[in-house]
């Protein structure tokens, strides 16, 4: 069964952001979806459209450069792209919050942490100052920062520590959806380690469905139960995490998992890379975005997009070799 | 036997900071065989990338010898340190800021060897510059592109060929792949290993990804707070961590398969500053199996087995008192 519970369901989104080269198309016929208390991990490389699919679900699309050209973003039953800003402003924050990727920069220099976290809950909630307070201390205390710390400033913390910081300002509203952007890419692996547990912990905690993007599949294998790989604008493969690791069926997160190297083979023979570059965004290709990389490449691949076949319920793959499976729905976009 | 192109002896170097000194790199000791990958690990601050440049003397060292095959870098004027550096050249972490942005790709690959005056005529030059890219896999009708106009892996090959054009023994490569993605991280690393084979490199591979270590060294040295805490063979290391620290950064990789994580070992805190560092071993505040000997004595880096060293008081006796 599909469809019922659906916290989140993007249809056919296709973002185009303008520059001198003529539209470039950053996300193309994007479909995904997400149930409650489910985590997506978003994975792909840089300008794969991650971020952009992100942006577009939050409302926060830099315009006029930006533009979705077509396609739906459903919230709980109500479409996202049909709402005026102000409504956008109480659902940012209050039911989906954004984690970035670089903690200095999304924190205000000039606020102490806890004046931050306040600001997030009375905007939202209409309490006392007194409870604001409150729940400002309760869920910092809950992201590991000691009540002796809160009236510091950012820059009297670590990367780690304001990544906690962070956490818990998307956290103090309690969103149905927490979308994290590479959260721990700017941080080492202890403290990584550190900040990924405290995120397995919360989610459960508060039962949030979670927007994991990364470029890491050992971060994905850690914490998602879905996985949508991303290349050049859409989604190539979708899957259930178990079935993605056992059986990567698409060409591309093959060529992902085999470029990576494996820490526990004590064989350093060359790695298996995919060679060229993801194609041109302002050029798109005819075919597959994938077909110019791929080794398995055929007649079709170069003329037709493929259609998302289903290898199980749970496991979508765009890929033309695994055509003698039924596709999903809809019409193919060609 | 195997020969030692460089060895390091007691490294110092401190930054002077408002409020002391900053301890960046503190009596380090190694050596590198000629022909192999040394790999230095650690995390951000731990002193792999300063001592990556004292190695080349980017930075002045405060004490210590770097013997390079067989004399003291160290002790040498400007005339000898620019022919050592005809055999000891450097890759850097951010292809985007290396590079002059209004040197075209050939001029940016030509400028050292019109530093060393190795070429006389302008055709030997371009021909060198031609075979530099054909090594590193850059098309030669890129040869007039500017750096804007490439890609990071494309800028971090011409970053390696510009290391290339003087025909260096060692290469210092700081963080060489930590910025590009993982394919294109793929194609460097299998550049970089290919080009040992064929030009008899030996390599300082610093980078913060256990798992790119692994794959490119054959041996691996763990840097923290300044001081090499571990060194032993790639696998080795990998199989059998012995102190602490180690084990910690190793069972914190995320692993792209399945259940793959065990047991971690989270480690508590955040890693003290380096300025003014107290004695005694500088793990001591995250350690689990911290006593009171690794707060009044630091432990010093010792071979309790052939080829494998470690500094912890503990090593091989690791048990953690009830508390």
């Amino acid at each position: 069964m599909r469809g019922e519970n659906k916290l989140l369901d993007i249809k056919k989104l296709k973002v185009t952001y303008r520059s001198d080269n003529g539209p470039v198309h950053a996300v193309e016929n994007l479909n995904l979806e997400l149930g409650y208390g489910e985590t997506l991990g978003f994975v792909g490389e840089t300008g794969a459209g991650k971020t952009t699919t992100a942006y577009s679900i939050m409302g926060l699309l830099p315009s006029p450069q930006a533009k979705i050209e077509s396609g739906e973003i459903t919230f709980e039953g109500e479409s996202l792209l049909d709402k005026k800003e102000k409504e956008l402003r109480n659902i940012r924050g209050r039911d989906i919050a954004m984690i970035f990727q670089d903690p200095m920069t999304s924190l205000n220099p000039v606020m102490t942490v806890i004046e931050q976290v306040e600001e997030m809950i009375s905007l939202h909630k209409k309490i006392s100052k007194k409870e604001v307070k409150e729940q400002a201390y309760q869920i910092l205390e809950k992201v590991g920062i000691k009540e002796e710390r809160v009236f510091d400033y950012p820059h009297q913390f670590s990367g780690g520590m304001k990544q906690r910081v962070v956490i818990a300002i998307a956290l103090s509203c309690d969103p149905k959806l927490l979308i994290a952007d590479e959260p721990t890419t700017a941080l080492d692996v202890t403290i990584q380690a550190q900040v990924l547990e405290l995120m397995k912990k919360l989610k459960d905690e508060f039962g949030t469905s979670m927007i994991m993007i990364t470029h890491d599949l050992g971060i994905v294998a850690e914490i998602c139960d879905k996985v949508a790989i991303m290349y050049a604008g859409s989604v190539v493969e979708y899957a259930d995490k178990v079935s993605l690791y056992t059986n990567p069926s698409h060409p591309y997160t093959r060529g992902l998992f085999n470029s990576i190297p494996d820490i526990n083979k004590e064989d350093t023979s060359e790695l298996k890379e995919i060679k060229g570059h993801p194609p041109d965004p302002t050029n798109p290709l005819l075919g597959c975005n994938f077909s110019s990389r791929c080794e398995y490449a055929m007649e079709k691949c170069k003329k037709f997009k493929p259609k998302e076949y289903m290898l199980s319920d749970s496991h979508t793959v765009n890929c033309f070799l695994y055509d003698n499976h039924t596709y999903k729905g809809g019409e193919p976009n060609e | 036997m195997n020969s030692r192109i460089l060895e390091v002896n007691n490294l110092k170097k401190y930054f002077k900071v408002k409020n002391g000194n900053l301890h960046a790199v503190d009596e380090v000791s190694f050596y590198i065989n000629t022909g192999e990958t040394l790999g230095l690990v650690g995390e951000s601050g731990c002193g792999k990338s300063t001592t990556g440049r004292t190695l080349v003397r980017l930075l002045e060292a405060d004490h210590g010898e770097i013997i390079f095959e067989g004399s003291d870098i160290l002790k040498k004027g400007k005339k000898e340190m620019s022919d050592l550096r005809q055999n000891v050249q450097m890759v850097f972490q951010d292809p985007y800021s290396c590079l002059n942005p209004r040197l075209s790709i050939g001029n940016s690959i030509a400028e050292p060897l019109e530093v060393n005056n190795i070429y006389k005529t302008k055709q030997d030059k371009k021909n060198r510059v031609k075979e530099l890219m054909d090594i590193v896999g850059i098309e030669e009708r890129l040869i007039n592109s500017y750096p804007h106009e490439l890609d990071g892996g494309m800028r971090q090959r011409v970053g390696i060929a510009r290391a290339l054009a003087i025909n260096p023994k060692f290469i210092v490569l700081d963080e060489p792949v930590s910025s590009l993605d993982v394919c294109i991280q793929a194609q460097i690393l299998n550049l970089l290993k290919r080009l040992q084979k064929e030009l008899d490199l030996t390599y300082l591979f610093i980078s913060h990804d256990l798992s790119v270590v692994k794959y490119i060294s054959d041996r691996i040295a763990v840097m923290y707070l300044g001081k090499i805490v571990e060194l032993s063979d790639h696998n080795i290391i990998f199989k059998d961590p012995l102190h602490p620290y180690t084990q910690a950064l190793l069972s914190a990789i995320p692993i792209p398969k399945l259940n793959a994580s065990g047991d971690r070992i989270i480690l508590k805190g955040d890693v003290p500053s380096p300025v003014n560092p107290p004695e005694g071993c500088r793990f001591y505040t995250r350690c689990i199996y911290a006593q009171d000997v690794c707060l009044n004595k630091t432990p010093e880096l010792r071979e309790i087995e052939p080829e494998r060293y470690v500094s912890c008081h503990f090593a091989r006796n690791l048990s953690r008192e009830e508390n």
